[in-house]
């Protein structure tokens, strides 16, 4: 009976939780894209980051923003005033001037969920990218398009071939490559490449393929949609 | 009964009092100097020198295992460290530095030491340049992890306004304070003795070797920052004008220079013993007049000062605690090594047809290697402390199968015997099993031969080498070659390389900034150099580029500085088990990528200046960002 009563007191202690130390959390969204022309463009993973600022606190911290593959990004916040940078050197793009400023700062101003796209021009654009699969090579055809054709202009590296058991695929994440060198990209449009598909351990039929593009002096590259490429 | 004892105490307690509370309250405390003892004699002024001495910063050191051999020059055989492996880089905030406290503490020591009057004139002098010489290498570690750094030269005091933002001060070029460095140097570097013998406290050689290797960063930087123009701040807290370049390498040359020349006294390179391997392994354990040492970290066995380096690298056959064997040096670097007639060459392990090469000592495939290779590195078949290291990954019988096992020195029966014997060596490499060499090899620089040194409750009190006078050769030898003087580069290289055993001497026209770069990685492997080379090289990026490596761009290229290094591999010997066979008890070699080994590293733009971190810039919201972050 006692240790009932004891069970009963334990258990009653267990149940009082106290709410008046817990914040609320973070509930608003904040989701959007990188585009040029409407289209997101497609980045690696978690290599493309941005920074929201909140000013008026006392000491000044970024909340960090990474941009998927596909060029989304999503931010769980408060509601209030923020400042949405892209930092120097981030991204195979260069920004834009924000409308009524000479800064590519954006303000956002959080009351609610909120969608926003940041129009960017990004140096180069990857078109018409087809893939095809015959016996254990992966094979593509794509188009590029030089975006930034004035003093900003630059040169184009590296073109790679990726693929990769899973869905991320870059040059940091990949089971095979081909790399084709700046210098012998001579027509832009209706480029060629291949590349085996080695043995996958465990085995599977399918395999994600993209291409990437490196410019010169841009450390981010830009890259085709994923595609998953199924065969046997 | 009670009563009256009560009484008694009572009483006897009125009866008590004390006298002359001052002295008894007013006490002078035991256990701290104040400041009027501390500046009263030269002895106690040492030892606060010595505290600021302690408080030295490195990168790498013997007393940091993984930040010594970074940058997939090893793999690091410990299974808490496998995520460096499977990782694909560093933060940004990697290799930070920031301890302005230190700095104040030494702005302190010198102001007052400046004031002093009870110090007679030779210490004082003495004590300010060594404190200015600790406060100059603090300068040059920020310079080099963060680029221009707040010079700050006093003691800040604060008012108590509640206003301290005129504490704040923004960063100074980094240019300007590499000019700090060597203007400190040319104004310390007489007032401290010329004396080869003192080897922990700031001497002219030290200063003279700093001056040097500081010249060389800021020079490169101004020549090679021009490959990467995202590299810089606009107000130059980082970046340096390429024309700057000249200037900065005559100094490096200049002051190479006057320490070659004897000015600080008589450096020499290190040459006692027959055996090169074991002479340039020397180097770095023997304390007894070595010339070839400028300016260390000292320890000492049972003073408290001691360093576990030999515990947690030994080799782990044999080993006086039950580990060891963390850093496994990679085959990466063990191949960089060249052929003694200055070719490069990859091991050999298989003939052009794809068979494998039949060696029959273990040791064999290692043999007309630059001799720096066996003193760096414990290759299989070598000895430590005299005894064998058992490094071998198993049988492989005729038809190639292969027999192996997961435990150090497994037994296992092989066809035709009915005893189980021992299949795979008690060094490994053994893929997984850490404290094995699971590369193949075993790190020797630093390694301590003394007995007890790999015992916990000893340790190993192995100095750990910051200059010395063959990096002062090759600082030398970039600058001379940076400015076009290619014979005087290749005499300095070639003195180095001739106690390496090397041949063939180089002539002027094989020197080339490959050449030099090469020869920074062999000479001054896992001394802590790497990161800041590829750093002011620019070239980290490219090197550490994030692709991963495959087996034939292992063996490619070995002689280029930015030869892609983004994973470690393994080099594992197999016995041969074919009894009645030519080829029955000899050697194979397999190149393998350890399982563990997933990840491929990448230097990102925004590393090249570690990150000044958000509560810094939000006290002081003069300090600018580093770039690319």
């Amino acid at each position: 009976m006692k240790i009932l009563k004891y069970f009963v007191v334990l258990a009653g202690l267990l149940l009082v939780a106290c709410s008046k130390d817990n914040y609320v959390a973070p509930s608003i969204t904040l989701k959007g894209r990188i585009v040029y022309g409407g289209e997101p463009l497609n980045l690696e993973y978690s290599q493309v980051g941005m920074q929201l600022w909140e000013p008026g606190w006392g000491k000044l911290a970024p909340i960090d923003v990474t941009v998927s593959q596909e060029g989304t990004f999503s931010s769980l916040l408060f509601a209030g005033k923020y400042k949405l940078i892209i930092p120097k050197g981030q991204g195979p793009f260069m920004t834009k001037a924000q409308q009524g400023s000479s800064s590519d700062t954006l303000y956002v101003d959080l009351k609610d969920n909120q969608n926003i796209d940041i129009e960017v021009t990004p140096y180069y654009l990857i078109r018409n990218a087809k893939f095809a699969n015959e016996a254990g090579v992966v094979s593509t055809t794509f188009d590029l398009s030089k975006v930034i054709t004035d003093a900003n202009a630059k040169s184009i590296e590296r073109v790679s071939l990726y693929i990769n058991k899973t869905q991320f695929v870059a040059g940091s994440t990949n089971i095979a490559a081909t790399n084709l060198s700046g210098a012998n990209v001579t027509n832009l449009t209706g480029i060629k490449m291949s590349v085996n598909v080695p043995t996958i351990n465990p085995d599977q039929n399918y395999v994600y393929a993209r291409v990437g593009l490196k410019i010169a002096g841009v450390e981010d590259m830009i890259f085709s949609p994923i595609q998953k490429i199924q065969y046997k | 009964m009670k009563k009256t004892i009560y009484s008694i105490l009572l009483a006897s307690l009125g009866i008590c009092w004390s006298c002359n509370d001052d002295a008894f309250l007013d006490r002078k405390p035991t256990n701290i100097l104040t400041e009027q003892q501390v500046w009263s004699s030269p002895d106690q002024a040492l030892s606060v020198l010595g505290d600021l001495y302690n408080r030295y910063v490195d990168l790498g050191t013997v007393k940091n295992w993984t930040a010594i051999s970074d940058f997939n020059e090893a793999f690091w055989s410990e299974a808490g460290q496998y995520g460096n492996f499977q990782n694909t880089g560093w933060d940004y905030g990697a290799w930070g530095a920031w301890d302005y406290g230190y700095i104040r503490d030494l702005n302190l020591f010198i102001q007052k030491c400046n004031n002093a009057t009870a110090l007679d004139a030779a210490s004082k002098e003495r004590f300010l340049a060594e404190a200015r010489f600790l406060r100059a290498s603090y300068y040059f570690e920020l310079v080099k992890r963060m680029g221009g750094v707040p010079l700050i030269l006093e003691p800040l005091t604060y008012d108590f306004s509640g206003d301290p933002t005129y504490l704040r001060n923004p960063r100074a070029k980094e240019s300007e304070v590499y000019d700090f460095i060597l203007k400190e140097s040319d104004d310390i570097k007489d007032k401290l003795p010329s004396s080869t013998s003192e080897k922990s406290r700031a001497t002219k050689g030290a200063v003279l070797a700093m001056a040097s290797r500081a010249a060389l960063y800021a020079a490169s930087i101004a020549r090679y920052g021009t490959n990467t123009p995202v590299v810089t701040l606009s107000g130059g807290e980082v970046g340096i004008p390429s024309s700057l370049a000249t200037g900065y390498y005559n100094k490096a040359l200049g002051y190479a220079q006057d320490l070659i020349s004897g000015k600080a006294g008589a450096y020499s390179l290190y040459n006692k013993k027959p055996d090169l391997s074991e002479n340039f392994a020397s180097i770095f354990y023997d304390k007894a007049n070595n010339p070839e040492v400028i300016f260390v970290e000292d320890f000492k066995l049972q003073s408290g000062k001691t360093h576990n380096f030999t515990v947690v690298n030994q080799p782990r056959y044999g080993a006086e605690e039950e580990e060891g064997g963390r850093i496994n040096p990679s085959l990466n670097f063990v191949q960089a090594f060249e052929k003694l007639d200055n070719t490069y060459a990859p091991l050999p392990t298989t003939n052009s047809d794809g068979t494998p090469v039949y060696y029959s000592g273990i040791s064999d495939i290692f043999a007309g290697r630059d001799a720096r290779l066996a003193g760096t590195v414990i290759l299989p078949g070598s000895k430590f402390k005299g005894r064998a290291v058992d490094i071998w990954a198993g049988y492989q019988l005729a038809d190639g199968s292969i027999i192996s096992g997961t435990d150090r020195g497994a037994q296992k029966v092989l066809p035709g015997k009915t005893l189980a014997e021992q299949v795979v060596g008690f060094d490994g490499p053994i893929d997984g099993f850490e404290f094995t060499a699971q590369t193949g090899f075993y790190l020797r620089k630093y390694l301590d031969p003394a007995v007890g040194s790999g015992q916990r409750g000893v340790q190993s009190e192995v100095w750990f080498v910051r200059y010395r006078f063959g990096e002062v050769l090759l600082n030398a030898a970039e600058a001379a070659f940076e400015l076009g003087q290619k014979d005087l580069s290749a005499q300095y290289m070639n003195s180095l390389r001739a106690r390496a055993g090397l041949t063939k001497a180089l002539t002027a026209n094989d020197i080339s900034f490959d050449r030099i770069a090469h020869e920074r990685r062999v000479e001054l492997a896992f001394e802590g150099h790497t990161l800041y080379d590829m750093k002011r090289w620019r070239i980290a990026h490219l090197i550490q580029d994030g692709n991963s490596i495959s087996p034939t761009e292992l063996n490619a290229e070995l002689d280029k500085a930015t030869k892609r290094n983004t994973q470690p591999y393994s080099l594992w010997p197999y016995r041969i088990y074919a009894p009645n066979t030519a080829n029955h008890d000899k050697w194979i070699f397999k190149v393998v990528k350890l399982t563990r080994v997933t990840g491929a590293d990448r230097f990102l733009m925004g590393n090249y200046y570690s990150r000044i971190g958000d509560d810094i810039i939000s006290n002081n919201p003069k300090i600018v960002r580093n770039p690319n972050q």
